[in-house]
């Protein structure tokens, strides 16, 4: 179970690196996101993957009877969607702002900050 | 009733915090409470400084509580939930953290007081003063977490706050390095996160002073070196090192000047507090294998940061190599590694804190008199304002490190942990950044203060909210620098206790030592 999802893992982090290496902003947007979900999947894989079996320590026990996922992972995960979610959601309406105001999605034109032709300091008075 | 065998009292902190302990939550709590007020009152322009500022002002005032108390008892700690380190999220307040979390508090009072004029009622309206409350949140609770999965916590924090503060105005200039920024900077916290998770998969623990402990414990069977440069990479993005630093320079000049001013004193040298938390304190072995890339990456930083800051004709472009520079010089502080290095890093981080804000400020003002930012057509500020020039002389020179001023001490401290271990080209770099700095920047003082307006300038004065500021942090640069005495011992102190958190380590498990 745990090598399968290794694997699917590795397919998102090529995917994501993959799409953030794209000059539009929208496929940049989408890369961030698989990014943000490929790392969320390694931390769930970092708690052991088993089914059906609730991490509660039975009666009389210190610890655990048999072996359970971890749930501290889970919880970081929980905190990790949660604040990618709202990055997302504020990239979004950026990029969306950015392709009404700039005009363009293509982030090697978006040269307002940065002029191609910016002249340098003069060298005297 | 089953009856558990094990002890659950003995999990819990059953004696009371001692009042003086509470100090080192309430920064960010504080920040939270004061930032949820403001933001209830986001529509009274006129009431959000009247809160902000004096909450800002008591927040520069517990740091400075805590700075006393942990400069005189070591470090404290306090855990979330009374459960016991490491299962409850432990705050540890250190000297090295709360020197940053003072400095970064003064940072940003100044900024609130230099923001009265800088950022009108809109501004104030689409949220200025939330969005620095919270910021400073972020910032405090980074400085004084002493659990590495709440560091990513309190980094997102800062940066969603300093979203909100970089596309106020909303310009097309802004939108532009908004993007830049907001981008890369999603991806380093992404890596922070990816190297955290791996961390918990070999350590199962997130408290810093256990991951010391087990480090130092079990380091020849785990893949730390993997950690550490991962690390590495996250935080010397957030710090804006070379190769990494192209995201500075596209948006630090876009925004309100005084943001920018707040951005360059607090953000990335969040980064490099992290960095020497990891690197110094969680994986000194692994530092010292990787101090030759460090060491390059900081020259390569500083020499991009100089020669960068000669080529800009917008003031705030300058600016923003300048702090590129800056970061350069702590870089090899870290690559170091040895007390002197340390110390160097962490003074020359506080010093880039007070000057970098003090000198956007000067940028700002510079604009505000003569209507431009541009070297090409700025001139005659000297006539202007003769107070105003003196005290950009002034930080001039302190950013370019040269006496009496405070950029001074650090760069001795670092070139001389250079020259003990023999690295000489270090020294040579670090030298060589001062001199293409100061070129840079008296070349700003020859063209905008002593060369005659080419045109008639606006007839706009410098308001006292906005000078006061600058003359403060003037102040605290010149004082640091003629008497760095008691600063120094401080810093050697922090450094010591990075080196050898011993003392960290028994503040959070009582007893162990």
């Amino acid at each position: 179970m745990e090598l399968l999802f290794v694997i699917l893992i590795g397919l998102f982090f090529a995917a994501a690196v993959y799409l953030m290496l794209s000059k539009f902003l929208v496929r940049v947007l989408l890369g961030v996101v698989l990014l943000g979900n490929a790392v969320n999947l390694s931390l769930f894989t970092n708690g052991r993957i088993l089914r059906d079996v609730p991490p509660i320590i039975p009666a009389g026990h210190d610890v655990p009877a048999t072996l359970t996922a971890n749930p501290l992972p889970q919880a970081l995960i929980l905190t990790a969607i949660v604040i990618s979610f709202s990055f997302f959601a504020f990239l979004l309406v950026l990029v969306y702002r950015a392709y009404q105001d700039l005009g363009t999605d293509n982030a090697n034109e978006m040269r307002v900050a940065e002029p191609e032709n910016d002249p340098l300091p003069p060298a005297g008075y | 009733m089953a009856v558990s065998p094990a002890d659950l009292s003995a999990a819990f902190v059953m004696t009371p915090v001692a009042p003086a302990d509470w100090l080192v939550v309430l920064p960010p709590a504080w920040c939270i409470l004061a930032g949820a007020v403001l933001l209830m009152l986001r529509k009274s322009v006129r009431l959000q400084a009247m809160i902000a500022i004096p909450a800002l002002a008591i927040l520069v005032l517990v740091d400075a509580l805590l700075l006393v108390h942990v400069s005189q008892n070591g470090p404290v700690t306090m855990v979330m939930g009374r459960w016991l380190p490491p299962f409850g999220i432990a705050f540890t307040a250190d000297l090295t953290g709360v020197l940053f979390a003072l400095a970064g508090a003064v940072v940003a009072l100044a900024g609130s007081v230099h923001a009265l004029s800088d950022i009108d009622g809109t501004g104030r309206r689409y949220g200025f003063y939330p969005f620095l409350l919270l910021l400073m949140a972020g910032v405090s609770g980074a400085f004084l977490t002493g659990d590495i999965f709440n560091l990513y916590v309190w980094f997102e924090v800062l940066l969603i706050s300093s979203f909100g503060l970089i596309v106020l105005g909303s310009e097309a200039r802004q939108i532009d390095g908004a993007i830049k920024y907001a981008f890369l900077n999603l991806v380093a916290t992404t890596l922070f996160l990816i190297a955290t998770g791996y961390l918990y998969g070999i350590f199962g623990t997130l408290n810093m002073a256990d991951i010391a402990v087990k480090a130092a414990a079990g380091r020849a069977d785990l893949p730390l070196m993997t950690l550490a440069t991962l690390y590495l990479v996250a935080f010397g993005m957030k710090a804006a090192a070379f190769p990494v630093n192209f995201w500075l320079p596209a948006s630090y000049h876009t925004p309100r000047v005084v943001v920018s001013a707040l951005f360059a004193g607090l953000l990335t040298k969040v980064g490099i507090y992290a960095l020497l938390r990891t690197l110094i304190m969680l994986f000194p072995i692994e530092r010292e294998e990787l101090s030759v890339v460090i060491a390059l990456a900081g020259v390569a930083t500083m020499l991009v940061g100089a020669l960068g800051a000669l080529g800009q004709s917008d003031i705030r472009r300058l600016l923003g190599y300048v702090v590129i520079s800056g970061i350069g010089v702590m870089l090899v502080g870290l690559s170091l590694g040895s007390p002197g290095g340390v110390g160097g890093a962490i003074f020359y981080a506080l010093h880039s804190m007070v000057v970098m804000t003090a000198l956007y400020m000067v940028a700002g003002l510079a604009g505000r008199l003569a209507g431009t930012f541009d070297l090409n057509r700025l001139g005659g500020l000297h006539t202007r304002s003769a107070l105003f020039s003196t005290l950009s002389l002034v930080l001039f020179f302190a950013v370019s490190g040269l006496p009496p001023f405070s950029g001074f001490w650090p760069k001795v401290m670092v070139a001389k942990a250079a020259m003990d271990i023999g690295a000489w080209w270090l020294v040579a770099a670090v030298f060589l950044t001062g001199f293409l700095t100061t070129i840079a920047l008296g070349r700003v003082f020859a063209l905008a203060y002593w060369r005659p307006a080419g045109e008639a300038l606006p007839d706009a004065a410098i308001p006292a909210s906005a000078l006061l500021p600058l003359v403060a942090l003037t102040a605290l640069t010149v004082g640091f620098g003629l008497f760095p005495n008691a600063l120094l011992a401080t810093i050697q102190h922090a450094a010591q206790g990075l080196a050898d958190p011993r003392a960290y380590i028994g503040s959070v498990f009582p007893g162990v030592n």
